[in-house]
């Protein structure tokens, strides 16, 4: 409202920022991620690898990504800055995994026990 | 131009819905007519609906709740009649379609346009007074919270009189609910209110997360916050953590009406089992958001009124925390019947069982509290102590229901209506009235009158058990849910009890308005000139009654649990400081109220398919919303010297006390952590 | 008891705490990105219910034509790589924030405008393309996971695009203030998340969809 409070909100951006990275920081984690985006997708596209590692490989180059932009894009870490965003992540991830492979296993397992095979597999009229 | 909307959608042949759009238009114009007789809409929009004080948003949403309180009662009302009438050849007074939609507005309406309110409405009451704060972290935001949610309150209201509301019991079945099955707006209705008021929810559990994590007074650790607080912040986890889950499910039942997709439709690969699942991995925490808060402020009370600190704090937050996590594990209990395996079966009946530890480790706490106190046995108390008989049987049903093979006995019928009533209405509703009967002084700065209050109480409890009671030996003889008409006429007795405990569940409410209106007229009499009525231990005592709008002149060092009872006990609890100093605050806004009337809009054309008016509805809503980010004058600054000069008067206030009185509150001796 | 958790707990919470001073400062900036993250986080789990429903009727096609049929991973392959350099000129345009180069910082955002912009052109590009191979999100409960788990993922890319319109808009009328940077913050950990969600969606749709 008034002028002379101005400095009382100057003063705070650069806590907030601490660490907001660097253009080494950045393009580093460019070049990972194109490479390992290249990585992903030649496993599946080249023809090169053998068809029970497909899966394992896109996974692992998959998360490998994940964790490189996380590091290099979003700054993630376990400064004390950042320490409280990662256990928010961490307990997101508890959720995530919950939701996701809970509901794998459980319409799975009601599949398996409900649905006769044929008729599954059965298309509409 | 209009859409699916026709004057046919109006149901004129409902004499019962008519009786009351008349009697809802009669009371609209008597308020409307009085409001503008004594010139209060300038007040009205100025104090209140522009307003970004968490203390006036939390009076709202609890107002908001009590009059769909009475809206959800006069569906149970209704329901409890219907079957008590509609014994073997009898048919009843409700057909068979608009008692579907009784049941379905009952369960909607009661569980997040009555509970989510009231939780909501006391968390923003509360939390920031317990944790030094002058407001939440995002003022604004939380005004857009609540007209979100309004904007859901008034889109169930029109399905009453525009259309029809969901026929489809409270968490809309596929397929049942598809297209195919509920071809009326019934269902769209019912998505679109969710919604948007999920929206308003999701908003505030970030709102206080943030709050309760970075604006506690100095000093204030983790372990030193109220028990409420604790419980509101793990309830804020889950709200944010859970209803992402519900927005993702009624998205693909909406894309399934809406888009004719296939996610849970019987044909094309659908798989209906996909949304029950869905539905309860957010449903299951749900009922655990409900709950906690008032666990919270059972241990305030029992705290208070025991004269005692609170038997095993840390055991308490640990349960909480534990409730918590646990709360996303059991979710299949709900569909224990639906062809699952019995490895899976067997787990989540397991987990089920493992979340009630916690919970029991509370009441012993609670217990452990009384025991040795001096209890005094006030309206909040009488809450409590009803809640911890009623509750502990509630659990114990809930238990027995968590092992699958019975489950496949009582699984929908009324035995598990008696269960989750026993745990909502004992737990939750005798929760809110426990925590309004204590912290109204706060709101308001007049207690609210005892006698009503005791009558209030004793009319629920015994209704309750009335009412639910007879339903146990029902579910045990084989009757299911949601019968509009029965064949067997032995039932009928026990419905009829049944009927009765909810009459006198109805004068309970009755008295409670009284209580209200009573208290209003004596509240010269019933004034808390200390700001501390009860004796209180958190630092929401500490300030006046009601509070400033600006809730601390000074923020209070906290530098162990109850500081404030503490400083009572050292005689510093009302030191003056030597100076004030200016407080930045939030400035009113009206953008939340535009939202939310942008949002009813889209909702209302979203339900009717009135594409036009969606268009302007969404576009109205992300407008308003960027020009508020243009708004470059959104705070003021308290002058020290108006604070001064309140905290003056405050001070004069309570010397007068202790010159009139020996002490200000009853300061009985210290007790010894038990 | 197991106080070593909740005292790494306090740790975390303490340098929250700064000092009493700025606690009652209303949208300081570390307080509006822990509400940013936050918020972030339940998109997440928005997400995680999409992939939940994807990955349990991915193969309930129905009899009508399957991933493998589908998919074209060079296609796929192109839309990633502008979704990724989109992500690092955003975070040239946040260091040239820090620095307080105002002009460098529109460039940059312009260019991640133009990068986004081509990667929703592309989708829009695809889904049009199925849907007029007889393959719409009507055809199959697969086929309605797919349109919308990678619709949401371009509905959030275009909420972000309008969002960076708005941000040029108010820097060049309000300049580099408190404002201003705290919302570009916010809206760089969106961009990011939204390529973190990309690569769940390219690996576990369209790889998967195609082995």
């Amino acid at each position: 409202m008034s002028g002379a409070h101005d400095s009382h909100d100057a003063a705070h951006h650069d806590a907030a920022h601490a660490d907001h990275g660097s253009t080494k920081s950045y393009l580093i984690g460019f070049a990972l991620s194109v490479v390992l985006t290249l990585a992903s997708f030649g496993v599946v596209m080249s023809g090169l690898v053998p068809h029970d590692l497909m899966m394992p490989g896109i996974i692992v180059f998959g998360v490998a990504q994940l964790v490189v932009q996380l590091v290099c894009f979003l700054h993630m870490g376990t400064s004390p800055s950042q320490r409280s965003n990662l256990a928010i992540m961490l307990f997101t991830l508890l959720i995530l995994a919950i939701v996701v492979v809970g509901s794998l296993w459980v319409l799975h397992n009601m599949n398996v026990n409900m649905m006769h095979p044929t008729s599954h597999m059965m298309p509409v009229e | 131009m209009f859409g699916k909307l026709t004057l046919d959608a109006i149901p004129y042949h409902e004499p019962i819905v008519m009786g009351t759009l008349a009697a809802v238009i009669l009371g609209g114009l008597a308020l409307f007519a009085v409001i503008t007789k004594y010139r209060l809409w300038g007040y009205l929009w100025k104090e209140w609906f522009t307003s970004v004080d968490h203390k006036k948003i939390g009076i709202m949403y609890i107002i908001v709740a009590l009059v769909m309180l009475l809206r959800g009662f006069s569906d149970a009302i209704m329901m409890r009649l219907q079957q008590a009438m509609a014994a073997s050849d009898a048919a009843g007074y409700l057909p068979p379609h608009h008692f579907d939609q009784v049941f379905t507005a009952h369960g909607v309406i009661m569980i997040f346009f009555v509970a989510m309110p009231f939780i909501t409405g006391l968390m923003n009451l509360v939390v920031p007074l317990q944790i030094g704060a002058r407001d939440v972290a995002y003022p604004f935001l939380n005004s857009l919270s609540f007209w979100l949610f309004m904007s859901g309150v008034v889109l169930v209201m029109v399905s009453l009189f525009v259309g029809d509301f969901a026929a489809t019991g409270w968490l809309a079945y596929p397929p049942l609910s598809g297209i195919q099955y509920s071809p009326t707006v019934g269902v769209d209705y019912y998505i679109w209110s969710l919604q948007l008021s999920g929206l308003g929810t999701t908003l505030s559990g970030i709102n206080f997360i943030v709050t309760i994590m970075k604006m506690r007074t100095p000093g204030m650790k983790l372990m030193q916050m109220p028990v409420f607080t604790w419980t509101s912040l793990v309830t804020n986890i889950l709200i944010v953590a859970a209803f992402p889950i519900l927005t993702v499910t009624l998205a693909l039942l909406t894309a399934d009406r809406y888009l004719d997709m296939h996610f849970f439709t019987n044909e094309l690969g659908g798989n209906a089992m996909m949304y029950v699942n869905m539905i309860w991995i957010w449903g299951h925490p749900e009922v655990y958001i409900l709950i906690l808060p008032c666990f919270g402020a059972y241990s305030e009370i029992v705290a208070t009124f025991s004269k005692k600190p609170l038997f095993g704090y840390k055991s308490m937050v640990y349960a909480t925390s534990c409730i918590g996590v646990l709360s996303f594990v059991v979710w299949l209990h709900h569909f224990f019947t639906m062809g699952s395996g019995a490895s899976v079966n067997a787990f989540f009946g397991i987990t089920t069982m493992i979340i009630s530890v916690p919970t029991g480790a509370k009441l012993f706490n609670w217990l452990f509290t009384m025991f040795r106190g001096r209890v005094e046995y006030n309206v909040p108390m009488l809450w409590t102590v009803g809640f911890m008989v009623t509750f502990v049987i509630g659990g114990v049903t809930g238990v027995l229901l968590a092992v699958p093979g019975a489950d496949f006995v009582l699984h929908n019928s009324v035995f598990l209506i008696a269960h989750f009533h026993n745990v909502i209405i004992g737990g939750v509703v005798f929760g809110v009235f426990a925590a309004i009967n204590y912290w109204f002084p706060k709101a308001f700065g007049f207690r609210l009158n005892e006698f009503w209050g005791k009558a209030s109480f004793w009319c629920w409890l015994v209704g309750f058990w009335l009412a639910f009671a007879p339903l146990y030996v029902l579910g045990l003889k084989g009757m299911t849910r949601r019968m509009n008409h029965y064949a067997n006429p032995d039932w009928q007795p026990y419905l009829i009890v049944a009927a009765l405990g909810a009459a006198i569940i109805a004068v309970g409410i009755f008295c409670t308005l009284v209580q209200f209106y009573v208290s209003i007229r004596d509240r010269k009499k019933l004034t808390d000139p200390s700001g501390d009525p009860w004796g209180g231990r958190t630092l929401e005592w500490s300030i006046s009654s009601p509070a400033p709008f600006y809730n601390f002149a000074t923020l209070p060092q906290v530098r162990e649990l109850d500081q404030f009872w503490e400083d009572k006990q050292n005689g510093v609890a009302y030191v003056q400081p030597a100076k004030y100093e200016d407080i930045h605050m939030p400035r009113n806004t009206g953008v939340g109220v535009v939202m939310g009337a942008f949002g009813t809009v889209l909702g209302f054309a979203l339900v009717w398919h009135i594409w036009w008016m969606a268009a302007v509805g969404l576009v109205g809503m992300v407008a308003a919303f960027i020009v508020r980010a243009y708004d470059r004058d959104i705070d003021y600054w308290v002058p020290a010297a108006e604070v001064e000069k309140i905290e003056r008067s405050r001070h004069a206030k309570l010397q007068q006390i202790q010159t009139t009185q020996v002490a200000p509150v009853a300061a009985p001796q210290r007790q010894k952590v038990a | 008891m197991s106080s070593a958790a909740v005292s790494v707990s306090h740790g975390a919470l303490d340098d929250v705490h700064g000092g009493g001073v700025d606690h009652h400062h209303h949208d300081d900036g570390s307080k509006t990105l822990l509400g940013f993250w936050i918020y972030l986080m339940s998109d997440c789990l928005i997400f995680s219910g999409l992939f939940a429903t994807f990955a349990v009727l991915c193969n309930s096609t129905a009899g009508g034509p399957t991933g493998k049929e589908l998919f074209e991973l060079p296609y796929v392959l192109g839309e990633t790589m502008l979704l990724l350099i989109s992500s690092v000129t955003f975070g040239m345009a946040m260091l040239n924030m820090h620095a307080g180069h105002k002009g460098k910082l529109l460039a940059w955002l312009a260019a991640t405008f133009v990068f986004g912009a081509g990667f929703i052109g592309m989708e829009v590009y695809e889904f049009a393309k199925l849907v007029h191979e007889g393959a719409g999100p009507s055809t199959s409960a697969f086929l309605s996971s797919y349109f919308t788990l990678v619709g949401t993922h371009g509905l959030h890319v275009t909420c972000g695009l309008i969002w960076l319109v708005v941000m040029m808009d108010q820097m060049r009328r309000f300049g580099l203030n408190d404002d201003t940077r705290r919302r570009l913050s916010c809206l760089s950990l969106f961009w990011h998340f939204l390529d973190i969600v990309w690569i769940c969606v390219f690996t576990f749709v369209y790889l998967r969809g195609a082995i």
